[in-house]
């Protein structure tokens, strides 16, 4: 039991620098960061995995031990338990007056056995005392508590094992595909193959988000959708919010977030099309002021826009361009353009959203409206309109059914073990009076005035 | 009644509650200090309770307005917002200051607490004049994250949850001072009005074993919310983080008390660290911390 304590509290003591430091899962950028700004510190805290807290190897030995302890301690109770129910009520102490509720008062043994035994107490007689026990229910919650608990374990590591999570932008118009390559990232659990995506699709129709005009703060999101469980399956329009996703089986799709894409036409100076399409771009701040990278690589050399996007502008002298409202008001794109070697082809993975200008030259730079176009040394470029998009988060989670029913089996017993009182009473036989005296198992109110209860009744 | 009225209605409500808490804690403060006088003047060691009767009744009716008028304030917030008084820091805080003040009330009507009626509208007044002060925003809807009926079942079981741990705390720290007391000599006239360190230490006891379950479920409900809203039942997010360390170390508080038989001043020191862990939460991850439990600055 000892041994479950200390562990109880280094657990509690092992969470805390998960919350202190950023988190690898949570926010790898703030990670990036730490090893930016001091390499050999964050080369160390790395070391004793102080950004991946939860999964380190301190934190697992740490409530593996804990589940060990558990499972060690609850199983012998079970089966200690399982004996106490065939078994008697313990005998009486042999001094009663150090008890709760300790009375001496008329009476005999005889009555006291009728009203225990009324009352639906557990008895056993030894010569001139009698033992009763009520509330034996207490233990069996404490113990499903227990169980359930490892149940709840259970239950995420299967999420984690046989799980998988991935994320997707998609344009408003664009149809998403449940296979690998639709992913902008994808996270399969160990033991899950790719190949067991079910074969969903879904078409983003509309996305509409509201915003307060005072405090420019979102008030509601809903997107649009159809969806269709097989490739050629029934077609289905449906309506996701924040706090309702989809769900196909044990899949479920979220609304994560939402940002602009700005349509661009490209063209050369024969008035070929280089480039057609939406851009997404990415938020920076709740105004939706956002950047973002046009890559050309058909166009020789390559052109590439460093931009932003504004889909209210405005303009002051800190900041110089920035967005005051996150709704399309007065949607702007600013950027300029680069001529050179865009590096898409070094291997080396790229943003998508930024733009390494090191074997670049600038040749321009401008602000347009939608409809307007600009036209530059080798092409020009014609801002056409915007979509929004918005980022898919898809979950297959098996393992959460079972920690749901673990966790509500849990407080059941939970609250069985805390609020049933488990007690005890003696009455012993001396020199023609009784005496009675009791114990509250877990110190429970109410023995008391049960006892008093009773030595009335007796009378 | 427009929104905005609705809105200056309860500002004014919590006004008058702070102001109506003042008096409680000015009659409180009379009755503690008349209640050590009676005794210095009778030089007697024994208290005679009947002498303060009168004012600590009198500062009791006080407090059950003053949370009366905070009832009446936290609903007209949610009137003025047209949803559930839990959205932002501000209404967290006079959400949780009346639980805590109902706590004590409803938890006096089987205990004798007026003892406490003096720390506890301190700390009321603390947590309001933070709230007025600090952290006020106007009434407004809720982001889309919020937009749940978990909001209510999950944010109301923590708020609930809090007010009674704060309360054990409460109880918990008069325990150590007066153990502390009494390690040194005889409790002071005054503490002698307080109640036995056995009464004390199991109070603190009963309040979390009471309150426990309700806390595990405010865990558990913010996690099916989480599901519904984040894509995930649990993420380590700070909030997420430090809910699991309180739970942590009221089960290690609950489990030092029933298996391994721990009493009195180890177990208040643990009872209040465990508390002391919600405190940190509700202050830390909102004001300072990062994550997904930061909402609308503040």
């Amino acid at each position: 039991m000892r041994t479950a304590l200390i562990l109880l509290l280094l657990l509690g003591l092992a969470s805390i620098p998960g919350s202190l430091f950023p988190q690898r899962t949570q926010s790898p950028l703030k990670v990036r960061e730490y090893f930016e700004n001091d390499p050999t510190g964050a080369k160390w805290m790395d070391r004793l995995y102080l950004f991946d807290v939860y999964g380190s190897p301190w934190f697992s030995a740490v409530y593996i031990l804990l589940f060990v302890s558990l499972i060690g301690c609850v199983v012998p109770r079970s089966w200690h338990y399982f004996k106490e129910i065939f078994k008697a009520p313990s005998a009486a102490p042999s001094k009663l007056e150090s008890m709760d509720g300790y009375q001496v008062v008329d009476g005999n043994l005889k009555q006291a056995e009728t009203w225990l035994k009324a009352h639906r107490f557990r008895i056993a007689k030894q010569g001139k005392s009698i033992s009763a026990e009520k509330g034996y229910l207490r233990e069996t919650g404490n113990l499903v508590f227990h169980l359930s608990l490892i149940v709840v374990l259970l239950g995420i590591a299967g999420s984690s094992v046989f799980g998988m999570r991935g994320e997707a932008i998609v344009n408003v118009g664009e149809r998403f595909l449940n296979t690998p390559t639709s992913y902008d990232n994808l996270t399969p659990g160990r033991f899950f193959s790719v190949a067991d995506l079910p074969p969903f699709t879904i078409k983003v129709n509309n996305f509409d988000a509201k915003y307060d005009v005072q405090t420019r703060q979102p008030l509601d999101y809903e997107l649009k959708v159809s969806t269709q469980d097989q490739i050629d399956g029934e077609v289905t329009e449906q309506v996701v919010k924040v706090n309702s996703p989809l769900t196909f089986g044990s899949t479920r799709v979220y609304l994560q977030a939402n940002g602009y894409s700005p349509l661009v036409t490209i063209k050369d100076k024969s008035g070929a099309v280089k480039f057609e399409g939406p851009v997404p771009f990415l938020p920076q701040d709740a105004n939706l002021t956002s950047i973002g990278a046009i890559k050309v690589p058909d166009m020789n050399p390559q052109i590439g826009f460093v931009s932003s996007f504004l889909p209210t502008a405005a303009r002051d002298k800190v900041r110089g361009g920035f967005s005051s409202f996150p709704e399309l008001l007065d949607p702007r794109l600013l950027f300029s353009v680069w001529q050179g070697d865009l590096g898409m082809d070094s291997g080396v993975p790229q943003s998508v959203y930024r733009i390494n200008t090191d074997e670049m030259e600038r040749i321009g730079l401008w602000a347009l409206r939608v409809g307007e176009s600009y036209e530059f040394e080798v092409g020009s470029i014609t801002f056409n309109g915007v979509v929004p998009w918005v980022n898919l988060q898809v979950v297959r989670d098996p393992g959460k059914q079972y920690a749901l029913f673990g966790s509500i089996l849990a407080i059941i017993g939970l609250m069985v073990s805390l609020f049933v009182r488990q007690r005890r009473i003696w009455v012993r036989e001396v020199n023609g009076k009784i005496e009675v005296a009791g114990l509250a198992l877990n110190r429970l109110p109410g023995l008391e005035d049960e006892i008093t209860r009773m030595v009335k009744e007796l009378k | 009644m427009t929104k905005s009225d609705w809105a200056y209605l309860s500002n004014d409500l919590i006004y008058v509650a702070a102001f109506l808490f003042t008096i409680s804690f000015i009659v409180y403060t009379y009755e503690t200090a008349f209640a050590v006088r009676a005794i210095k003047e009778e030089n007697s060691k024994t208290l005679d309770r009947t002498k303060t009767l009168k004012s600590s009744k009198i500062a009791t009716g006080v407090f059950l307005a003053s949370t009366i008028a905070l009832a009446l304030g936290v609903i007209t917030r949610g009137i003025s917002a047209e949803r559930v008084p839990l959205g932002n820091m501000y209404e967290y805080s006079i959400t949780g200051a009346f639980t805590f003040a109902l706590a004590y009330l409803v938890v006096g009507l089987k205990h004798d607490l007026r003892w406490l009626g003096l720390p506890i509208s301190i700390l009321i007044l603390l947590i309001l004049g933070t709230a007025i002060t600090l952290l006020y925003r106007p009434s407004a809807p809720l982001v889309p994250a919020l937009q749940s009926i978990w909001l209510v079942i999950h944010v109301s079981a923590a708020i609930l949850s809090g007010g009674v741990f704060l309360l054990s705390n409460t109880v918990a720290g008069t325990y150590l001072w007066l153990d502390r007391m009494e390690r040194k000599g005889e409790r002071t006239p005054f503490a002698k009005r307080l109640p036995s360190l056995d009464a004390l230490d199991l109070l603190s006891y009963r309040l979390v074993a009471f309150v426990f379950p309700l806390w595990t479920f405010a865990v558990i409900a913010g996690a099916i919310w989480a599901e519904a809203a984040w894509g995930r039942y649990w993420g380590w997010d700070p909030k997420e983080t430090w809910a699991f360390i309180t739970w942590i170390l009221y089960a290690a508080y609950l489990h030092a008390r029933v298996t391994a038989g721990w009493k009195g001043r180890k177990a208040a020191w643990l009872c209040l660290i465990a508390g002391s862990t919600y405190l940190f939460n509700y202050v830390y991850v909102n004001v300072w911390g990062t994550g997904r439990h930061t909402y609308s600055g503040l």
